[in-house]
């Protein structure tokens, strides 16, 4: 193993050790179980199918959320980088649905909306959208002026100069914006599921919530958390070293 | 060809250029000289197409080309898509046949920042021929390149100027240059900016 793949191990085997340290001190397991103590939990889901179906409706909303956050916030920074008259009419409502809690947006979505799926999802959207559009309109605001004018001059097409000029120039934008998309959107589809849907990790982490059963919990928030772990490693990792393969070659 | 004719261009409540006409006839070359900060990127700007902001006219044609002080390449493009990404029309293989005239024929598959600062430069001059334009402006393009450079890139760009024979408008602060591309001159002095009398009424006169 290299240095490079070796630290990483070896930084959570040391988060391992500190859990069964602070588990072996709190010596409750109702409080803190053993890593261990997981096994046989985990497994029963994984058999009766629960873990999967569950993980199966959380993973569906995050991709939606994401899908449509990336989506809406990349052109509305897309123009507003560009157009500092749009930008000086949609900046004051950026920084008020900045400031919105999440919590706040959930509830309105879910008492105007109803309780259902189109209520969750566009709650987490909205709530990922204002940090995506802020990320994009940085990187709109960097554009090359001369690039510009050379695609202009040489009379681009608009979908070749978006493609080719302008997208490519905002991809680390567009990286760091996916990067703590999916790590906020995961976290906030969570709190619509412990609020309002019968399904989903949310839903089973409140359930186990009202038992107090901190195995649960614990089982279905890092089973969680590992598929987030693929996700980053076999899609965004190698999507951005792809992206920025002109910059190391 | 082109026709120029700018009554005036300002800044806010600054002027920059005053009254500026003349006419570029093709497989003309044109020099507009002048002292740097007097304005003549901002008439080349005019003069593209990039800025149309300004009280006045100007005839264009549509195929053109531009080169820059600095190459403006798609740095996240490969050397070949460089040229077939910007001219759609251009076939894989003139666009080969391009890179190997401007001497840069084994890169295509690298990108341009995998190239020398002079090859890229080669790449950007082989972009602004591969179009067959119409109508070519050079912005400084030797400026910060040592004599040897320059005078390597001058007689590429002579040698495509007289293949491809398009109306050049060149603008530098190097009347050298200008001389060299055999280039009509005309220089802007004052402010705001306009034609100096002296050298443009010999050929503009009907």
């Amino acid at each position: 193993m290299t240095d490079k793949g070796l630290v990483p191990a070896l930084s959570l085997i040391g988060l391992l050790v500190l859990w069964i340290v602070a588990a072996a001190l709190t010596a409750d397991p109702t409080i803190l179980p053993t890593p261990w103590s997981l096994a046989g939990p985990f497994l029963r889901e994984v058999q009766s199918g629960e873990l999967l179906f569950h993980l199966g409706h959380t993973l569906l909303r995050v991709i939606w959320a994401f899908v449509l956050a990336m989506a809406i916030g990349m052109a509305l920074g897309l123009v507003m980088g560009r157009f500092p008259k749009v930008d000086r009419w949609l900046d004051p409502w950026l920084v008020v649905f900045l400031n919105l809690p999440a919590l706040v947006l959930i509830v309105l979505c879910y008492l105007w909306i109803g309780l259902n799926e189109t209520a969750a999802i566009i709650a987490v959207t909205l709530n990922k959208v204002p940090n995506v559009t802020t990320m994009i309109r940085e990187g709109a605001r960097s554009f090359d002026p001369d690039l510009d004018a050379m695609a202009c001059v040489y009379r681009m097409a608009p979908m070749a100069r978006l493609r080719h000029v302008l997208l490519p120039q905002l991809a680390p934008f567009i990286a760091a914006a996916a990067r703590s998309g999916v790590a906020v959107i995961w976290k906030i589809v969570l709190v619509v599921e412990f609020l309002g849907r019968s399904s989903g990790i949310g839903f089973k982490i409140h359930l186990y919530f009202q038992l107090f059963d901190v195995r649960m919990v614990l089982v279905y928030a890092l089973s969680f958390i590992m598929v987030m772990l693929i996700v980053e490693w076999s899609l965004l990792q190698p999507w951005e070293r792809r992206v920025r393969r002109w910059r190391t070659a | 060809m082109i026709k120029v004719d700018v009554i005036r261009k300002a800044y806010g409540d600054t002027p920059v250029l005053g009254r500026i006409a003349f006419e570029i006839e093709r497989g003309e070359t044109v020099a507009i000289l002048g002292p740097s900060g007097i304005g003549k990127s901002t008439l080349l700007r005019l003069i593209a197409g990039i800025d149309d902001r300004y009280e006045g006219h100007i005839d264009r044609p549509e195929k053109m080309a531009i080169v820059f002080q600095e190459p403006t390449l798609l740095l996240w493009r490969s050397v070949l898509q460089n040229l077939t990404l910007i001219h759609p029309d251009l076939s894989e293989k003139a666009a080969r046949a391009m890179l190997d005239k401007v001497g840069i024929g084994g890169k295509s598959n690298l990108f341009p920042g995998q190239l020398s600062l002079g090859q890229q430069r080669r790449l950007a001059l082989a972009r602004a021929f591969a179009g067959d334009p119409d109508f070519l402006i050079m912005d400084e393009p030797f400026v910060s390149l040592d004599p040897k450079t320059a005078e390597v890139m001058l007689s590429l760009t002579e040698t495509l100027i007289s293949e491809v024979r398009p109306a050049t408008l060149f603008v530098t602060h190097a009347r050298a240059e200008a001389e060299r591309l055999k280039a009509r001159i005309l220089e802007l002095r004052g402010a705001p900016a306009a034609l100096a009398p002296r050298l443009v009424s010999e050929k503009e006169r009907p």
